[in-house]
């Protein structure tokens, strides 16, 4: 699948998918990479190293301070797929400098399938 | 800007601006009137954020009227709000950094109402979702919702790449939302905004149905409508600008008394013991300020609970004048300023919040309390008696 980079590199990965929006200030904890949104359907997994896969971000413009300190702590996902990337979420990835990749439909990823990101490819592995 | 003969600091912002025009096709940078940052509380930002300051203080001066967001902490009254002092001297380093960078030491998330208020139709590079909702929606001034470092590479430039909320045609409203509800007390909107949110995830909402609405209720209605999912521009038919200009979208959805209610079901949790009660979220009015100080005039907190007024200086101090901090101080309440309970470090202080605003909900999970939202006459019955009593 071809998309948009939000920002380039390569990232590899266990493909963690939900189809709620994500805020990543209040809705995961920094220290952990857990998702920690009361009824998210993500709610007490971790998204460190992962892939994570969402629709769009919502909520705290804090986010991309979030992202940032998770990128520095080690508890960021390896890379990020969106179907419309947010500029929260979007300046979280240029500055924490996390492959993210937008304008892919994010229903045919599933949970658990490995997946690779180079730039504005996804690919299955 | 690009080559680095303005500064370090301009040459980045410039990438950052450059990388966010470039993603959303935007053709040019727009001149800009004024900025929000947000991002200040050291509990949110860490060491990385700090740092990540730091450097861009080194070199880096405003260009434009730039206000700041909420800190971790009364600056003034820190101790007596509980507040380490290992947190207020990484908090003191961190305005020292903003201060450093021409930016004034607002620290409210309602800087429309202390001196940064733009124009209809002005655009402006603001971060903190509630204020850019507010911003788009109810003054008709055009940003996208800005991350706080984006913010900030807008207003060392005095610009901002032109895409997004900033085009007429991505302003559009794409459903419908009719209302069929009363509205008898602040948190119903915060409970209104919920239920809209979920309808109208990532979407702008036309919303019709609705009589009348004050400055309270819109900013309460902000907050709850953005950090539960919707795009940060919303119109209310007959009292948002540029709401009789846009037609009715197709899409339709209905709220009823039944999803305010579901609304707060969900918002809630099942807890009759509080601990921390905190209005001002976003930050308290002089308006807000007055009534709660006329609902706790002669009564007195209950012991093992604190009752926090949350508002930006500018208040405090009107609110001093007015006599209402001190009925309030007397009653046993403390004021917060420049903070409030969704930036301060309180995890693991407080089992349990009452509150009038849905977005503190939303932000005092992750500092591990249960929630009651409800009216200030609520909230203020929770504090003198600890406990939650509908």
């Amino acid at each position: 699948m071809k998309g948009r980079t939000i920002y380039k590199g390569k990232a590899e990965g266990e493909a963690l998918v939900t189809n709620q929006p994500i805020s990543f200030y209040g809705g995961v904890d920094p220290d952990t990479g857990t998702v920690i949104e009361k009824d998210h359907e993500l709610k007490g997994q971790s998204v460190k190293g992962k892939i994570l896969v969402f629709p769009t971000g919502k909520g705290s413009t804090v986010g991309s301070y979030t992202l940032y300190r998770m990128k520095k702590d080690g508890t960021a996902p390896a890379g990020i797929v969106n179907k419309e990337c947010e500029t929260v979420v979007a300046v979280g990835a240029i500055i924490s400098e996390i492959p993210c990749v937008d304008k892919i439909d994010v229903a045919k990823i599933k949970t658990g399938d490995r997946i690779g990101i180079e730039n504005d490819v996804i690919k299955r592995l | 800007m690009m080559d680095g003969a303005e500064g370090y600091t301009v040459r980045k912002s410039m990438e950052i601006l450059v990388a966010l025009g470039d993603i959303y096709g935007a053709e040019s940078l727009i001149d800009i009137g004024s900025v929000q940052v947000s991002g200040v509380s050291y509990s949110n930002l860490g060491d990385a954020g700090l740092e990540f300051l730091d450097e861009l203080a080194k070199d880096g001066k405003v260009r434009v009227l730039t206000t700041l967001n909420p800190a971790g902490m009364d600056l003034e009254n820190w101790q007596q709000l509980g507040i380490s002092p290992e947190f207020a001297e990484k908090q003191n380093l961190v305005i020292k950094a903003f201060e450093k960078m021409g930016i004034l030491v607002s620290c409210t998330c309602t800087p429309y109402l202390i001196g940064n208020l733009p124009l209809y139709g002005e655009h402006i590079a603001w971060s903190e979702s509630s204020a850019v909702t507010f911003a788009n929606s109810v003054i008709g001034a055009r940003t996208n919702k800005e991350g706080g470092p984006s913010a900030l590479a807008a207003a060392f430039v005095g610009k901002t790449p032109c895409y997004g909320l900033h085009l007429d045609e991505k302003r559009i409203p794409d459903i419908h939302v009719q209302v069929k509800a009363e509205f008898t007390k602040l948190s119903d909107w915060g409970a209104l905004g919920y239920a809209i949110a979920k309808k109208a995830e990532n979407k702008i909402p036309y919303i019709t149905g609705i009589k009348k609405a004050d400055l309270d209720e819109l900013k309460s209605f902000c907050a709850s409508v953005v950090t539960y999912g919707a795009k940060p521009l919303f119109y209310i038919r007959g009292i948002t600008p540029g709401s009789e200009e846009q037609a009715e979208p197709k899409e339709t959805v209905l709220i009823d008394q039944v999803d305010i209610k579901n609304a707060y079901d969900n918002i809630n949790d099942p807890v009759t013991r509080i601990e921390l009660v905190c209005i001002g979220c976003p930050h308290c009015s002089i308006n807000e300020i007055a009534k709660a100080a006329e609902l706790i005039k002669g009564r007195r907190i209950a012991e093992g609970t604190e009752f926090w007024v949350a508002t930006s200086r500018s208040a405090k101090q009107l609110a001093d004048k007015r006599g209402y901090s001190a009925i309030i101080e007397e009653a046993g309440g403390k004021f917060a300023c420049d903070t409030c309970m969704a930036v301060a470090p309180l995890k693991g202080r407080f089992k349990s919040l009452a509150t009038t605003s849905a977005k503190g909900c939303f932000y005092s999970r992750q500092n591990l309390m249960k929630t009651k939202m409800g009216s200030v006459e609520e909230c203020v019955e929770a504090a003198v008696t600890g406990k939650w009593s509908s």
